[in-house]
């Protein structure tokens, strides 16, 4: 084994550790925090952290030991930044609904409701589309 | 005739890279299937998604990302001591409305992502109106320096890059 094998070994090994250290970080979070909209920050936030060391070690490991670079862990990055915001967005309005009124929340200061608790939501104000020219 | 062949460019680029990094090669034949879905998929989805969002600064948006990587990575370390070294009974939890400024709805679905991936906060809700988004941040004794934080920190920028 040639010196810089053995240090991406170490380099790879830490990496693991670390990420697995925030992954467990993130699980105890689910176990420690009371209210459930807290707990929906554990798995968002602190997972990350270990999903993306994981990666990491992933495409060193494969750069050094197979002599090519892999692409793969990148796209697993894209599509986790994709996923996870609007996953959380979909619980947290699943939570709102469930157990939440919409005094439980601030005001949105503009006199219209938050779309969750307003009936009469069926699309988006068309304020928000008016300055693009359609193609 | 090019844009009615290819009415979302920044779609077929990033379709095509997608397609690249999925065969993990460069080959000439993955190359020509990737420019069949590329051409292909923004033709077939063109009718739903008519407004094509306009990046107006590429290297902002670089840069944009680059920041967002870096918070996340901060992020996580601060969460990470919340939920070690706080007891629960401490964690100050607070919804905070965020009223923005932006109207591209690429720029605002992308300000919310920003949110949930980076310190402490997860985007809930929005308006009705689509002005104001409700924030809910997991330790916040200074709800409004989290606000003018996100503020000027992610909004001002993407507004530079979308608007």
């Amino acid at each position: 084994m040639t010196g810089v094998e053995q240090i991406a070994e170490y380099v790879i090994a830490g990496l693991l550790v670390f990420g697995g250290i925030f992954a467990v970080i993130g699980s105890f979070g689910l176990l420690k925090l009371p209210q459930m909209m807290q707990r929906l920050h554990a798995p968002t936030k602190a997972a990350t952290l270990g999903v993306g060391s994981a990666l990491i070690a992933s495409m060193i490991y494969f750069l050094v030991f197979e002599g090519k670079i892999s692409w793969h862990e990148l796209l697993i990055t894209l599509f986790l930044f994709l996923t996870a915001p609007i996953t959380a967005t979909f619980i947290a309005k699943a939570q709102m609904h469930r157990t939440l009124t919409k005094d439980d929340v601030p005001p949105t200061g503009v006199g219209t409701e938050w779309a969750t608790f307003d009936p009469n939501v069926t699309s988006v104000d068309p304020y928000l589309l008016n300055d693009r020219d359609p193609v | 005739m090019l844009h009615r062949l290819f009415p979302h460019p920044l779609l077929t680029v990033l379709l095509v890279l997608t397609w690249m990094l999925l065969v993990n090669q460069i080959k000439l034949g993955s190359l020509v299937m990737a420019m069949i879905l590329g051409t292909a998929i923004p033709l077939l989805t063109a009718p739903y998604w008519p407004n094509r969002p306009i990046v107006k600064r590429i290297p902002a948006f670089a840069a944009y990302l680059l920041l967002v990587i870096w918070d996340i990575i901060i992020a996580n370390i601060q969460v990470a001591k919340i939920i070690l070294f706080m007891r629960a009974g401490d964690i100050k939890s607070a919804w905070i409305p965020v009223p923005i400024d932006l109207k591209t709805p690429e720029a605002i679905t992308m300000l919310a992502g920003t949110i949930t991936m980076t310190p402490g906060t997860v985007t809930a809700d929005m308006s009705a109106c689509g002005r104001v988004l409700l924030i809910h941040s997991l330790h916040a004794p200074d709800p409004d320096a989290i606000r003018d934080d996100i503020k000027a920190r992610y909004e001002a920028r993407l507004k530079r890059i979308f608007e």
